[in-house]
């Protein structure tokens, strides 16, 4: 779908649902993403539907993204880091999961 | 419904009773009076006006209020019993769904927190007399079997009266339903004059002398703009602006099924955080203080709150009474002239829709409810 107009030149590795991807340091997630033929980063909250990038400036939080340790985050907005650790946003995150809390 | 979207080009009308105020205090009184056949008009203000209802919480509570005042705290038990029929009907007739559900705690971060609410709803128990609720107080190992999300507190006070609702559509269904019955909403319509009539009634008119209707008995309930409007009609409101500053989070799947006067999840998942109070005039900005003081104590109650994403914060302003108690009043000088203030407007509009309507109607305040009135704050001090 989407294309990379050049190779990486400082490439990073990370990961989004387990599998490993590259991307171009500094980049956004969301265009590493999308660079990866991967779209669907979320579900949404209201209906589960599939959900992935349409502003790409920050506007519309469709992008969000769930960064091990962070949590929500839109992918549009955070650069890629090497080693960091996606997943698929649920919509509703259960809080019953978070892990010890504070 | 064009007299919905006609706003001030509706032509001037007679009426039974004209409502000056469209929030939920006035359309609580709007519903519940087309509901027994009068013919109403609501007038409202525009999206402009200083909404007190923005600062809302949902909540129908009970536990806590009327420490000081018995009639209060019985009020506020009678409204927490009318609510789930007042929802049942507003639900039946609009289809839309107020999202009601009962239990409320009041989280104590302190051992002297819990022992401090403890000794004062067994205050208004006492003020209460024959007609007091139940409470459970809750010490920390009690109330972590209930909720295993809660942090290091000390526990909490439970009640089955408290509860909580969706404000938003409690508005919209009042609006709908009372459009239905046949009442007039008038919206971007600023009452600002009322002329009492030769022959009995009163005439009301905007900023420009425009007339807007004439009515046999009004009801002020106007939020911070009622003020100027009872001062017209011999009606002395004590009221002023206390800022609450609200915090709304992400969505998150349902962890919280009761409420609390501080943290409730909203049907759609989001969390609300607030409970601040600041005497700053009618200032609606936040600031990053209070905003800081909310998210930490609610972060005490539940940790994993620390970890959702604030969405959005606003602040509002109350309309708050020298005592914090309602104030309810029929003009001595306009005979069917009514004003209504308080600061519990979803609580209360059970109350309001379903008893207070037909005083209106009646033509006079039950005695029963004295308390209400502002002379409470003329009581002169023993020499």
């Amino acid at each position: 779908m989407f294309k990379r107009l050049s190779e990486p030149k400082a490439p990073v590795t990370f990961e989004f649902e387990g599998q490993p991807l590259k991307g171009e340091a500094g980049e956004s997630i969301a265009a590493a993403l999308l660079a990866a033929g991967i779209i669907d980063l979320r579900r949404s909250g209201e209906d589960d539907s599939p959900r992935g990038p349409y502003c790409m400036i920050g506007n519309c939080f469709e992008c969000l993204v769930w960064i091990e340790g962070q949590g929500s985050r839109q992918a549009c907005r955070e650069p890629a880091r090497e080693g960091l650790k996606l997943r698929r946003h649920p919509g509703r995150p259960d809080p019953q999961a978070f892990g010890g809390g504070s | 419904m064009a007299s919905s979207t006609l706003g001030a080009q509706a032509p001037t009308r007679s009426c039974d009773i004209a409502v000056i105020g469209g929030g939920l205090l006035g359309s609580a009184f709007g519903w519940g009076l087309a509901r027994r056949g009068q013919v109403c008009q609501v007038f409202d203000e525009g999206d402009t006006a200083v909404r007190t209802a923005r600062g809302n919480f949902g909540l129908v509570w009970v536990q806590g209020k009327g420490l000081g005042m018995g009639r209060y705290a019985r009020w506020s038990l009678q409204a927490s019993r009318l609510w789930r029929g007042f929802a049942d009907e507003l639900e039946a007739a609009t289809g839309l769904d107020l999202a009601y559900s009962r239990g409320g705690l009041r989280f104590a971060h302190s051992e002297q927190d819990l022992q401090a609410t403890v000794n004062n709803l067994k205050q208004i128990q006492s003020d209460m007399v024959e007609e007091a609720y139940q409470f459970e107080t809750l010490e920390h190992s009690a109330l972590k079997k209930r909720l295993p999300l809660v942090g290091d507190i000390a526990g909490a006070t439970f009640c089955e009266h408290d509860g909580h609702c969706n404000p938003l559509m409690l508005l919209r269904a009042l609006h709908q339903d009372m459009q239905r019955l046949g009442a007039t909403y008038r919206p971007n319509t600023k009452v600002e004059r009322i002329e009492p009539l030769a022959g009995g009634g009163y005439r009301l008119l905007d900023g420009q002398g425009e007339r807007l209707c004439e009515a046999e008995k009004l009801v002020i309930a106007a939020g911070h703009g009622s003020r100027a409007l009872a001062e017209q009609s011999g009606i002395e409101l004590p009221i002023h602006a206390d800022q609450g500053q609200v915090i709304v989070t992400e969505k998150v799947a349902s962890a919280f099924s009761y409420t609390s006067d501080i943290i409730r999840q909203t049907d759609n998942g989001s969390f609300l955080l607030g409970a601040s109070s600041r005497d700053v005039g009618m200032d609606t900005r936040t600031d990053l203080s209070t905003l800081g003081q909310i998210a930490r104590e609610c972060v005490q109650v539940f940790p994993f709150l620390r970890q959702l994403r604030m969405q959005r914060a606003w602040g509002a302003v109350r309309v708050m009474t020298p005592d914090g108690f309602p104030v309810y009043q029929h003009s001595k000088s306009y005979p069917g002239v009514f004003s209504f203030a308080c600061h519990s407007g979803v609580t209360l509009a059970a109350c309001h829709a379903l008893e207070a309507a037909q005083w209106v109607i009646d033509g006079a305040i039950p005695s029963d409810f004295d308390d209400f009135h502002p002379k409470r704050f003329h009581v002169q001090a023993s020499i």
